[in-house]
């Protein structure tokens, strides 16, 4: 999955307690498995990404299972609580196992 | 479980020319339905009943392009140790797999919400599915008509 182009959106700074919105997007064609090549009638197989993970200072955040339904260059907005500072890992895996991970860091005051 | 009845089933394979132009662009598709949805959700919730309510989904009335559909959803939750939801999951009915998304929260995530973007074969129900700490489950379900169709074919 070294062509895929991952790209996160944290806010650097956030007040304790406060729930900041974390935007992501990732680069893959997400092919479904459903398609055929026009030419030969085969189906062209599925390769996705099939999970996508947050952490927070090592805490699961956000988990989830993604299937073919999910559109290509998959985005995903969701909502982290502040609690302390430090670190945001994201983490994408494919149906080959191929993992892109991205960090993000972001202080709490 | 009555948001999945048959009538259901009979009126959306009549919704009109829209979505019949966009199902005859998809001539073998074995698309799931409402039955194959039902049994998706009945594998992950088991014999709990869905109650209604909680759980809000923003989409669009109609999708021009089924190849990317933006999808929303909140549940109403103070996001606690003790009272937090566990997980979303997502369904198409009318897609050739129900599934979409299956999305664990934690309590670190303060508000059980987040929006994506799927692909919708046809115009057809949106359903969410919500597992709260408690053992409870919600649902909610939407119509989005769809343009095009968006899984290739």
């Amino acid at each position: 999955m070294a062509k895929s182009k991952a790209r996160v959106k944290v806010p650097k700074s956030a007040k304790k307690g406060e729930i900041f919105q974390v935007k992501t997007l990732i680069s893959h064609k997400m092919e479904s498995g459903q398609r055929k090549n026009k030419k030969t009638g085969a189906k062209i197989p599925r390769m996705i990404i099939n999970n996508f993970t947050c952490t927070y200072n090592g805490d699961m955040v956000i988990d989830c299972d993604w299937f073919p339904s999910i559109s290509a260059n998959p985005y995903l907005a969701f909502f982290v609580k502040a609690d302390k500072s430090g670190e945001l890992a994201f983490k994408w895996t494919d149906d080959n196992g191929k993992t892109v991970e991205k960090t993000a860091s972001i202080t709490v005051n | 479980m009555t948001a999945l009845s048959r009538r259901d089933v009979l009126r959306l394979s009549g919704a009109g020319a829209a979505a019949f132009v966009a199902s005859s662009l998809l001539p073998n598709l074995a698309a799931a339905d409402a039955a194959s949805t039902a049994a998706a959700i009945k594998k992950i919730i088991g014999s709990k009943t869905l109650q209604q309510g909680r759980i809000t989904l923003e989409l669009p009335q109609i999708a021009e392009n089924g190849n990317t559909v933006p999808v929303g959803f909140e549940v109403q939750s103070p996001m606690i140790g003790a009272d937090h939801v566990k997980a979303v999951h997502l369904f198409a009915e009318g897609n050739p797999e129900p599934s979409v998304a299956s999305i664990r929260f934690s309590p670190a995530s303060g508000r059980a919400k987040a929006a994506t973007r799927m692909r919708l074969a046809k115009t057809q129900n949106i359903i969410a599915v919500a597992e709260m700490s408690d053992g409870s489950v919600y649902m909610a379900k939407t119509e989005v008509k769809v343009t095009i169709g968006g899984c290739g074919g």
